[in-house]
């Protein structure tokens, strides 16, 4: 393993570059058919509403898959990271429109542990709300 | 229906090898829309110190859902799918899912309880490669709501 990012150089509150990623019906066909995924809540709306959502939702866990490219991209080596869990508190709704919806995910330095890891925590963010908890990941670092 | 707690601590089987391929990893990342050289170039991918092209961390979720229709499906177990939604997920890896890996998975449900008449659904995903090694555990908290009232 071979992260890009020294720990000496990094202290507690160090902020991650946030990225912003679009999400757009397209998107969630393409990731159900990726992951195999193929719940109609994610691509068909009549279903969706019939199960009182306001419209098809992103699939968790492509919102987890993107939050995670802001730690990945960072660090350069994907396989640095050695933990990471999230609790999905709100869906991301998906109009079918040419926009679609957008997932805002900042991450900060929580915590500095040994053996040089360190404990980033993850917000995400889709129509000004918070659409994950508790997300955090722990990554080694060089 | 409260689900019944004695299923708590119930391993399954392990599953048939799920073989992890170079177009699958590929085609994850661009979903997902990732353009990180390590999942998609053996070179870059050995630069940084592995064998073959890496997954992106949450792909093993794919293998370990699939797994985990075992106890999602079980009968005698009885929770209602159609009214199930993902509440947490985790993983902690011991090394990355990589091109040409052959894992097996065992799901075992840690915890059952029931909240204000949701069953809510602890299965861990104990993810291994051919030689027995370790790779990653997956935790999937599954949540099925109440029914409405009639």
């Amino acid at each position: 393993m071979a992260a890009k990012i020294a720990f000496d150089e990094v202290e507690v509150g160090f902020e991650l570059p946030a990225q912003t990623f679009p999400v757009t019906r397209d998107t969630l066909v393409r990731y159900a058919g990726a992951s195999g995924d193929f719940n109609p809540i994610h691509w068909n709306e009549k279903f969706a509403t019939e199960v009182g959502l306001p419209d098809v939702i992103a699939h968790g866990m492509f919102t987890m898959a993107e939050a995670a490219r802001v730690v990945t991209d960072w660090a350069g080596d994907p396989g640095a990271v050695v933990e990471y869990g999230v609790r999905f508190t709100r869906p991301v709704v998906v109009p079918n429109d040419d926009k679609g919806a957008s997932i805002e995910v900042s991450g900060k330095v929580a915590a500095l542990l040994d053996d040089k890891r360190v404990r980033v925590d993850l917000t995400a963010v889709s129509s000004g709300q918070k659409v994950l908890g508790m997300a955090r990941a722990v990554v080694r670092l060089a | 229906m409260a689900l019944d707690q004695s299923f708590v601590g119930r391993s399954y089987p392990p599953t048939a090898p799920y073989e992890v391929g170079r177009e699958k990893i590929r085609e994850f990342a661009e979903a997902v829309g990732d353009a990180n050289p390590a999942y998609t170039d053996r070179e870059a991918a050995k630069a940084l110190g592995h064998p073959d092209v890496i997954a992106p961390p949450t792909f093993a979720f794919a293998i370990t859902f699939k797994a985990a229709e075992q106890v999602i499906q079980d009968p005698q177990l009885g929770l209602d799918y159609s009214r199930v939604v993902h509440g947490d997920q985790k993983f902690a890896y011991t090394r990355p899912v990589r091109a040409g890996d052959r894992l097996s998975v065992t799901s075992t449900i840690e915890t059952i309880k029931s909240l204000a008449g949701n069953d809510i659904l602890d299965v861990r995903g104990e993810v291994h490669d051919e030689s027995g090694e370790h790779v990653v555990t997956a935790w999937t908290k599954l949540v099925a709501r109440a029914a409405e009232e009639g």
